[in-house]
């Protein structure tokens, strides 16, 4: 059964349709990468997919569960809202680390502050604080952030911020990890060290879905491949199918384009 | 020479009990003014519109003009127009009008302080909180509520050295604070008369209040420096 579901997602923002009938679906442990042009909705997907905004249409299941079905007149409450938006994480294009906190502490915040609803927090508080920090270290260590965990934001590259964030986003477990170009506001040598250890995570199985405008990266790392092109999905397949042979004119000359400049 | 000796101890004990005063209506109005500012900033942003253009308003017109004729107004106003002197006559009365007066006015500047380091928190803090799962109360308080602060520390530390200084405006409805004390020895007081020394001595205690100010308040500055 396919991981994630999603099915005739639409949304408007007040008069102009962003996203018109998306539907796709994501087997477990693969990545999906999301390329189309500017405008075209890419950002808006993986915002409805996070909860930051409600689909006016739609459905998204998560191995089986009806996380949303916009059609049904129920409105969720704040409280599953939260539990939905814990299958996803979102790794933003400008990272947003909290400036205040040291890298370990981004990456334990949220962790720590879910644990207080645990039934035992009080007695164990101790013992749960610590294995997070354990968890909140090897995450940083995977990220090749072992000499910067008690740094704060702004004494950090671009691109060790950003590998901080994907530490935040993993410390939480998602099913499905999102992420919104990256790279795009990494300097071209800091891309390199983003794609690596995201490609490390696809090499580990994790459940992905990646938009982004690295094109070579899009098409060695994902095991399907979406092009969005005004709303819709103008096409959709296997990488190398989409980007050495693609059906649609929409999509070639999007590439086409990609492979001039 | 001998004269100032003998004049000195009589000049500062009247200075002093000026400066109780000044200090007195000082601590009043950042009292009254931090709160009501933050309660004033939220109707300014607020997304009922009739309120949040009424309160901007208000804030234009009590930014917009001097605080010496907002003063006067609050002070004179209800007795000779409205016949009705609600301050009543003695100091006590005017220290009230002069705190109400000051009061509102600085609640108005704090209210843009607020609102300024309220919004400059990129809405990108909250969407990374929300998407960790975490709810909208500890989002303020766990991420936005320092970098609001840090925000507002510089702008307000500013607002509060120039009060100290204002409050020397409420001699103009004979409030006895410092300046109003220091004044006196001109006309004569205490057997001292034609005295303008006083009047300029009582820079000391500004100058003296206000560096004792700006070194707190830059150690508040310093402690939130360890961000960006
Ligand atoms: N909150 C909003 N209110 C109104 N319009 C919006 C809003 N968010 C996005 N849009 C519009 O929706 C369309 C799609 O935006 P979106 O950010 O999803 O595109 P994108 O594919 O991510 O583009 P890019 O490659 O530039 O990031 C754009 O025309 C944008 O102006
Ligand atoms: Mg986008």
């Amino acid at each position: 059964m396919a991981i994630l579901e999603v099915e005739h997602i639409k949304k408007s923002f007040e008069h102009t349709e962003v996203l018109k009938d998306i539907s796709f679906s994501l087997e477990e442990g693969q990545v999906l990468s999301i390329i189309g042009s500017s405008g075209s909705g890419k950002t808006t997907l993986l915002r409805c997919l996070n909860f930051l905004e409600t689909p006016d249409e739609g459905v998204i299941r998560v191995r089986g569960e009806e996380l949303l079905d916009a059609g049904k007149a129920t409105t969720l409450t704040e409280k599953a809202i939260r539990k939905n938006r814990l299958h996803f994480g979102l790794v933003f294009q400008s990272f947003n680390l909290f400036p205040q906190y040291t890298a370990k502490e981004n990456v334990m915040l949220a962790r720590k502050l879910q644990a207080k609803e645990l039934p035992d927090f009080k007695t164990r508080k101790k013992e749960i604080y610590e294995e997070i920090e354990k968890e909140a270290e090897k995450l940083l260590v995977q990220m090749g952030l072992s000499e910067r965990m008690n740094n704060y934001p702004h004494q950090l590259s671009g691109g060790q911020c950003q590998r901080v964030a994907i530490a935040r986003a993993l410390a939480m477990k998602p099913d499905i990890l999102c992420f919104d170009e990256p790279t795009s506001a990494l300097d071209p040598e800091l891309t390199g060290e983003v794609l690596k250890v995201i490609r490390e995570l696809a090499d580990q199985n994790t459940t992905m879905i990646i938009v982004t405008h690295e094109m070579a990266f899009a098409r060695d790392v994902a095991s399907q491949v979406i092009f969005m092109d005004d709303g819709r999905i103008a096409e959709s397949g296997d990488p190398q199918e989409v980007f050495n042979h693609p059906k649609e004119e929409r999509t070639k000359q999007f590439l086409a384009r990609f492979n001039e400049g | 020479m001998d004269l100032f000796w003998e004049q000195f101890p009589i000049v500062v004990k009247a200075l002093n009990v000026g400066f109780l005063q000044t200090l007195k209506l000082f601590f009043v109005t950042l009292l009254g003014a931090l709160p009501l500012g933050l309660v004033i900033s939220l109707g300014s942003m607020s997304s009922f519109k009739p309120l949040k253009y009424v309160v901007k308003f208000v804030i234009w017109i009590v930014r917009g003009t001097p605080l010496m004729i907002q003063l006067l107004i609050i002070y004179y106003f209800p007795g000779l127009v409205l016949h009705n002197p609600i301050w009543g006559g003695g100091e006590s009365g005017r220290f009230l009008a002069a705190s109400v007066a000051f009061i509102f006015n600085y609640a108005c500047y704090f209210a843009e302080i607020y609102r300024g380091g309220i919004q400059s928190v990129p809405v990108g803090q909250e969407e990374a909180g929300l998407v960790l799962g975490m709810t909208k109360t500890q989002i303020f308080f766990k991420i936005k509520l320092l970098q609001m602060v840090k925000r507002i520390v510089p702008p307000m530390s500013n607002e509060i050295i120039t009060l100290v200084k204002d409050t020397s405006l409420a001699r103009i409805i004979a409030l006895q604070e410092i300046i109003w004390a220091g004044q006196s020895f001109m006309k004569g007081s205490s057997g001292i008369s034609g005295a303008i020394w006083p009047l300029f001595f009582t820079a000391v205690y500004y100058l003296i209040s206000i560096g004792i100010l700006t070194i707190l308040l830059s150690k508040l500055e310093k402690k939130l420096d360890y961000f960006k």
